[in-house]
């Protein structure tokens, strides 16, 4: 295992995943953000009469499609070719009918919640926080309740 | 399509996430349990280094590479920012996903993901659909 097989610290891929913002602001005037890559798929295959009523911008978000494109593929070439060893990156309970519609469910929440809440931890945590934002902020605080609520109250519950 | 070149940012972006496990359940859970720093450590140096960066940009008033002004979009902040910032957490310590390491996840042989894709479109629909009778 030498370095690069290895997990990459935290001092390594925390910088390089912030030099997203400036790559991204002097590429393209692009403010990372990835979940309206949601709604953008929504455009292509749920393209219904109430969506469009939506007022979704298609041609402002187009960028973020292909990003996640691209992030699909990140993930392919990471496992393929920069190895992850025999790292899981979900519990094996998951794959059961039970852990499939738990995973339906938290991603539901994902979809949902990041549309309401304008951004994920991309556009919030990443994006508008760099930004001092005080939205970016505010959601981010958010997410953490909302991950410690689940954490601590409802996973020893559920497990 | 001048937009295809964020395939190649992607890749990068996703490599990056897999590669110090952003996308791995397991470190998700660990941080919501102060188990370990790791995941403190990579969100809070990335807003360092990108807060830094913006802060050049803006002092040096860098351009874009096709010499247009940087404009940077402000986010509003409503009910929804509260609302759906809690129920998108709920989801990601679910999932062990936020919504970029979704797609990494999937990418990664992860194929239980899928359903969380699934999941997340159908949620961003929903939002959609119901955005207006919402409170924001």
């Amino acid at each position: 295992m030498g370095p690069i097989s290895n997990v990459w610290p935290w001092y390594v891929a925390g910088p390089l995943m912030g030099l997203f913002v400036p790559f991204l602001l002097i590429v393209g005037n692009k403010l990372l953000g990835i979940s309206s890559s949601f709604q953008h798929i929504c455009s292509i295959i749920l393209n219904t009469k109430k969506f469009a009523a939506s007022g979704y911008n298609a041609l402002v978000n187009r960028w973020k499609f292909f990003f996640v494109i691209g992030i699909t593929l990140g993930g392919l070439t990471a496992k393929l070719f920069v190895g992850v060893g025999n790292t899981s990156f979900l519990p094996q309970q998951y794959y059961s009918l039970k852990g499939l519609i738990f995973l339906f469910i938290g991603g539901f929440l994902v979809g949902f919640g990041t549309r309401y809440a304008n951004g994920c931890t991309a556009g919030h945590t990443i994006s508008g926080i760099s930004t001092f934002q005080l939205s970016g902020l505010i959601a981010t605080i958010s997410f953490f309740v909302g991950g410690l609520i689940y954490t601590h109250l409802l996973f020893p519950f559920f497990n | 399509m001048k937009d295809i070149k964020y395939i190649l940012f992607g890749i990068a972006f996703g490599i990056v996430l897999t590669k110090a496990e952003v996308i791995s359940w397991f470190r998700i859970h660990d941080m919501f349990l102060f188990k370990e720093a790791h995941m403190y450590l990579i969100i809070g140096s990335a807003i360092a280094t990108a807060a830094i960066s913006v802060l050049l940009i803006k002092y040096f008033k860098v351009k874009t590479l096709d010499k247009k002004e940087i404009v940077i979009d402000s986010k509003a902040l409503d009910k929804g920012t509260v609302i759906g910032g809690i129920m998108f957490g709920i989801g990601w310590a679910m999932t062990g996903a936020c919504a970029g390491p979704i797609f990494a996840q999937i990418g990664a042989g992860e194929w239980a993901a899928i359903i969380t894709l699934i999941g997340a479109i159908l949620g961003a629909y929903s939002y959609s659909v119901t955005k207006f009778k919402l409170p924001h």
